[in-house]
């Protein structure tokens, strides 16, 4: 890794302020009863303990964007002809996304491999991340839900991240992992850390030593491709399952989003929102056919995509970065480990019922 | 617990052969949150649990099973959403065998995981007597249950499931309970018009529109055609604006008018945790006063904003 810096932990806030002054400042929040990663507010504090309900994909992909305005003029000369005018949003705003985890980072990843894709630019998406800074906090106590290990990441790890924070006593060690992150760290006032880094980093593989082991599920992709036509199997993993956006929201890799247009009188917005594959309107067509009818073709398609199309596509990276918060705030604490732990194991001639 | 539990097993073993498949809980990936199971075969009926950790409400299932024969297994709260679905003959009572339990208090994950102060890796969980002892990351520490329960279950009105086919255990009155939580009705109620709808345009901005509330209550039964998501017509926008989501909960609370049993889904479901349920209480303390009536509670009624009758009790239109 590149420059070190460090901060002691009571001057976080007075450090994040200061960046706040030249860009925004996104962080985990508290409100209500769960976690978000919202604009930092010096009065209202950050919340790193544990992992935030929400994803900071809002930081690259927000829930809602809106992609241009419009509004239809008259002209006085010919009375039937009506003119548009079109402004284009391209979002500008330099900005720190303070507080992801390593997962999270990872996530990031996902969505560039997408969004991002040699030819294929998404204007928005890279007008955003070419700003942002990620300055990830490795994690010190993995939830029963992580399984980060299990799908080739880590709670130490700085994929995706420009900066990575270790704890260490009073302490956040700051390591550039990027260049743009040793720039950003290179223009702040903070301490050297050189001679930290060794530390942060034995402290980092010792919470790695600590996290319970689970079998890897790098080798989904082949045994969720050759279930496709079992629907037994998609029957048995579904039947509990409400057809919610829960697990898809809260996700910090599902990337699918819809685009409408909002208009009122002669004036609109086009807007880009998230979606969401368990929905039945999500491949609901015009003629009123639904290729994905049935819940059992939706989670199909979420573990599919996640644990087969997806790493098919991109030299297996899977698009699941083992987070768990499908899992922790699914509200029939469905669990997508099992369902490919069980996807891995099944045997086809079986045709057993799949209970998870 | 452990011989209901068995009683509970047995009684699901020999009804099995008869039906398609009977719903119960098994245990959830966590040791405080248990998970729904359909059972089909005799070897998943190892799987079912039964202890303050079956939160769910099960009933929310029926109407997408019609046409099936079905066993469900029911708290009192659950057998309340029941009667409700055979009132509004959106389910069928001859197809339905309903394995009743007497219901000590249900358990809210969320608020366990907030008192447990050791450490967010669980590794075990286990009921005894009133307390759950958990063993975590950083030791092990023990909850009392009654504090750990569901705010719904301080307002519980019976804890016996009923209609019920076969009875498992014994009858009992609801636990006794003491502190109930203020509930946000009433700290509504003491606002003035501003605060309140400063105090939804707050809520409503946290909301992620996953529609987790609607999938989950047992009476939404338009779910894949629900008008939120509809663009003809039109009457949500897909804006981010709190105004819109408040017009889906609008929809919601009005839809469910008089036939929301209070059973929670609704607030239990939402991954981050608005007080969504409280709109629906408003509207049921109106049907009450309005029409004397709380839904779910006989199967034989009419809900009472599905007739029309000419002269209402409570309703002096003429002296208006």
């Amino acid at each position: 890794m590149g420059a070190a810096r460090c901060i002691k932990k009571d001057a976080l806030l007075t450090w994040l302020e200061e960046v706040g002054k030249s860009r925004l400042v996104l962080a985990p929040r508290a409100q209500g009863k769960s976690t978000a990663f919202l604009p930092f507010d010096p009065a209202k504090g950050i919340s790193l303990s544990g992992l935030a309900t929400s994803s900071p994909k809002q930081a690259l992909i927000p829930r809602h964007e809106a992609l241009l305005e419009f509004r239809y003029t008259k002209t006085d000369q010919v009375p039937a002809q009506t003119g548009l005018a079109v402004r284009e949003l391209i979002p500008n705003q330099p900005t720190l996304v303070f507080g992801a985890r390593p997962c999270d980072a990872r996530g990031f990843t996902v969505l560039d491999r997408v969004y991002d894709a040699g030819a294929k630019r998404d204007v928005y998406y890279c007008a955003r991340r070419d700003k942002t800074i990620v300055a990830t906090v490795a994690c010190t106590e993995p939830a029963d839900t992580c399984f980060c290990n299990r799908v080739g990441g880590g709670p130490g790890d700085s994929a995706g991240s420009d900066i990575l924070v270790t704890e260490l006593d009073q302490l956040y060690v700051l390591e550039a992992v990027t260049q743009r992150g040793e720039a950003f760290l290179l223009e702040q006032k903070l301490p050297d850390a050189t001679e930290l880094a060794d530390k942060a980093q034995a402290a980092r593989a010792a919470v790695r030593a600590a996290m319970p082991e689970g079998d890897s599920l790098l080798g989904a992709p082949d045994k969720v491709g050759a279930l496709f036509d079992e629907m037994p199997f998609w029957d048995g993993v579904a039947a509990k399952c409400l057809s919610c956006g829960a697990c898809s929201y809260l996700c910090p890799t599902c990337y699918c989003f819809n685009i409408t247009d909002e208009s009122k009188g002669g004036q609109g917005v086009r807007v880009r929102t998230w979606d969401n594959c368990m929905s039945f309107q999500f491949t609901l067509e015009g003629s009123g056919h639904n290729p994905r009818a049935t819940k059992s073709q939706r989670m199909r398609n979420r573990v599919g995509h996640k644990f087969c199309y997806y790493p098919t596509l991109h030299d297996g990276a899977l698009s699941c970065v083992g987070c768990g918060r499908c899992i922790a705030h699914c509200p029939v604490s469905m669990d997508i480990r099992r369902i490919v732990s069980k996807a891995l194991t099944y045997e086809k001639a079986a045709k057993e019922h799949s209970n998870v | 617990m452990g011989s209901q539990l068995e009683d509970l097993k047995t009684a699901i073993r020999q009804a099995l052969p008869d039906l398609d498949v009977v719903i119960a809980w098994a245990a959830g990936p966590d040791g405080l949150a248990h998970t729904p199971l359909f059972i089909t075969s005799e070897s998943d009926v190892d799987l079912v649990q039964w202890d303050p950790r079956c939160s769910q409400n099960l009933a929310g299932y029926l109407p997408g099973l019609r046409g099936k024969k079905v066993g469900i297994v029911a708290k009192g709260c659950d057998a309340r959403s029941i009667t409700e679905l055979l009132q509004e003959k959106l389910i069928d009572r001859e197809q339905l065998t309903v394995f009743g339990l007497h219901c000590q208090g249900a358990l809210d994950p969320e608020k366990i995981a907030a008192m447990a102060d050791c450490g967010r890796y669980v590794r075990s969980a286990e009921i005894n007597g009133g307390e759950l002892k958990i063993v975590s990351s950083k030791g092990a520490c023990a909850i009392s249950l009654e504090n750990g329960l569901l705010a719904k279950c301080f307002r519980c009105t019976g804890a016996d499931a009923q209609p019920c086919d076969q009875f498992i255990g014994e009858h009992g009155a609801p636990p006794v309970l003491k502190d109930a939580p203020a509930t946000t009705l009433d700290r509504l109620e003491a606002m003035s018009m501003e605060e309140r709808f400063q105090f939804w345009e707050e809520q409503m901005g946290q909301c992620i529109r996953c529609y987790a509330c609607r999938s989950a209550c047992p009476l939404c039964v338009c779910q894949d055609h629900c008008a939120a998501q509809s663009r003809e017509p039109h009457w949500v926008d897909q804006t981010d604006h709190p105004r819109e989501k408040l017009m889906f909960q609008a929809m919601h609370a009005l839809h469910t008018a008089g036939r929301c049993t209070e059973c929670g889904e609704c607030e239990r479901a939402c991954p981050v945790g608005l007080p969504i349920m409280t709109m629906k209480q408003a509207l049921n303390r109106q049907i009450k006063a309005l029409f004397d009536y709380e839904a779910g509670l006989d199967s034989e009624k009419t809900p009472p904003l599905f007739q029309f009758r000419e002269n209402e009790e409570h309703i002096k239109e003429r002296k208006w």
